[in-house]
């Protein structure tokens, strides 16, 4: 569960990238975060890794007050989100598997559940059968896969995804987030930032439109609330 | 903490790998504590051969005491007395310039030039042992002022030279310790700034899964710790080496003689212990420095 309660957020060089922003999300939900860009869309998903800190308000991330979070406490944090970003971010050296196994690694596991999870996600990604390809050997909507496939590896309570088809053409763009909304349906509550209208009006989800740092519209209706002259 | 958890193992081969992965840096790294080390290690051995050569001078601390040649061989004998007098002399044997010819010439057998000489070339004499060498000085002026004797040799010059020697390669010593230590460390250091860098992507993603600093940490540090402890194995050998063969250069020269060498074999235990100590601590401690600074969450 995430809540932002009166949250602001200002840079030191000034800017004010959030102004008063209350948020909630509940476990299981599927939330598309919008507007146009240098709105503070992925200053909240920093919030929410604990990547920077309010500068003002409340936050709480599943669990774990961020507001006097010791700093020993924060990679427990971040193994309850896995979060997915515009430009993949894999390791060009290691192939799928061997990115999965570092992700995994990483948090402590084993060896014997290593062999177990990292063949499950990958198949829930559809790229079981190019495990050992290197990311450059795949297209761009194969490698966000894999990277989304590394997010569920550590089995976090939710997905966090920072414009994660912004580098992809639409087709595959839509194959993300089908495979979102079915990570979803099976558990695992799912943050997704983007600006892409079209894409968003396709599902019927919960759509937070945020402007200049504030919240200007949170509705059920599936709809992009707001004229976004970008797009 | 979680420390149980962690697979020491998985940080070794990091380690490793990650020392295999800037190789050119990684050999710079060893070569330069070697080095470090060989310049601390040699100071540190001429001081100790130094100190050993001293402690058998003093051990001997033996004076001669010259009786003069006016003397008949009974006249110099009723020295003796006069010299036990003297408050700091413990024992004097009495040496006849017969007695002493035969020595001479037993310790040159070899030269025939040294052989068959007249014994009226050397002088009777006392050889002295003091009770406490410190008093050395004034013992030998007070022997000096008993009539008869006409000189006094005391090993004082030389044993003077050695002090200061070692005080020289003692004091070089430990101002080369001290600053080698801190470029040894700075390398390190240096190495692991360089590892860090060409990780970073993966510093980040491990960052962003959750690793903790430590589990983030640990194969950096394996990397200095294991840089180090390779250098100070290396460097171990060499130092035997330069030993033995300084060793062997001192034997066969005779002015050389006077000095206490030990052989490398005695000190072996301790300068292995001493070196992988070092390069044990420079390699935990130059990776912690660079990796408390940069990896700040
Ligand atoms: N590290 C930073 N330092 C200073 N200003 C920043 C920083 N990151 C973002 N900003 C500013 O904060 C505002 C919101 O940025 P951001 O959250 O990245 O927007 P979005 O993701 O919606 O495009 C922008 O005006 C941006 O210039
Ligand atoms: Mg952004």
């Amino acid at each position: 569960m995430v809540r932002l309660i009166g949250v602001h957020k200002s840079y030191e060089n000034g800017a004010r990238a959030l102004v008063d922003v209350n948020l909630r999300i509940d476990d299981g939900e599927f939330v598309f975060l919008v507007g146009p860009s240098g709105s503070g869309k992925s200053t909240i998903i920093k919030l929410l890794t604990a990547e920077i800190a309010p500068t003002e308000g409340r936050l709480m991330v599943n669990g774990y007050n961020l507001n006097n979070i010791h700093m020993s406490q924060i990679p427990y944090l971040r193994r309850t989100l896995g979060v997915v970003f515009q430009d993949f971010r894999l390791i060009d050296k290691k192939t799928v598997y061997d990115n999965m196994t570092f992700a995994m690694r990483a948090v402590g596991a084993t060896t014997g559940e290593i062999k177990k999870r990292v063949p499950y996600v990958l198949e829930l990604v559809g790229l079981d059968k190019k495990t050992r390809r290197l990311p450059h050997e795949l297209s761009g909507g194969e490698q966000q896969r894999v990277a989304i496939a590394r997010a569920l590896v550590n089995n976090p309570s939710m997905i966090v995804a920072d414009e994660p088809t912004g580098n992809l053409d639409p087709a595959r763009s839509l194959e993300i987030m089908l495979l979102l909304e079915r990570i979803n349906a099976l558990g695992t509550t799912v943050l997704v930032v983007t600006h892409e209208k079209g894409l968003v009006n396709r599902f019927s989800k919960r759509v937070v439109a945020i402007e200049s740092g504030r919240i200007v519209s949170d509705g059920m209706d599936g709809y992009y609330g707001y004229e976004d002259e970008e797009v | 903490m979680k420390m149980k958890k962690y697979n020491f193992g998985y940080f070794f081969k990091e380690g490793i790998r990650g020392i295999f992965l800037h190789g050119l840096m990684s050999s710079a790294a060893v070569c330069s504590i070697v080095a470090c080390l060989l310049i601390m290690g040699s100071f540190t051995l001429v001081a100790v051969n130094m100190n050993a050569t001293l402690s058998k001078m003093e051990q001997e601390n033996e004076i001669i005491a010259y009786v003069d040649e006016s003397l008949t061989l009974d006249q110099a004998k009723t020295l003796e007395a006069n010299l036990k007098a003297v408050p700091n002399v413990l024992s004097c044997t009495f040496v006849s310039r017969d007695d002493a010819m035969k020595d001479f010439a037993a310790e040159k057998q070899e030269n025939s030039l040294f052989q068959n000489l007249p014994s009226k070339i050397l002088r009777h004499r006392y050889h002295i042992r003091m009770k406490n060498i410190e008093q050395m000085n004034a013992t030998v002026s007070q022997i000096k002022q008993i009539k008869g004797i006409s000189s006094v040799s005391a090993l004082l010059d030389i044993s003077k030279g050695f002090i200061t020697v070692r005080n020289i390669a003692g004091g070089v010593a430990v101002i080369l310790i001290v600053v080698l230590l801190v470029i040894s460390v700075f390398i390190i250091s240096n190495t692991t700034r360089m590892a860090t860098f060409s990780r970073r992507e993966e510093i980040a993603i491990m960052k962003m899964v959750g690793a903790t600093n430590w589990f983030i940490r640990w194969p950096f540090i394996y990397e200095g710790l294991i840089l180090g402890v390779f250098a100070a194995i290396v460097a171990f050998f060499l130092q035997w080496g330069i030993y033995d063969a300084i060793v062997a250069a001192i034997s066969r020269s005779d002015t050389m003689s006077l000095f206490v060498v030990l052989p490398f074999q005695h000190m072996a235990l301790s300068v292995v212990e001493i070196f992988i100590a070092t390069g044990f601590l420079v390699g935990v401690g130059g990776s912690m420095m660079t990796i408390r600074k940069f990896l700040r969450v």
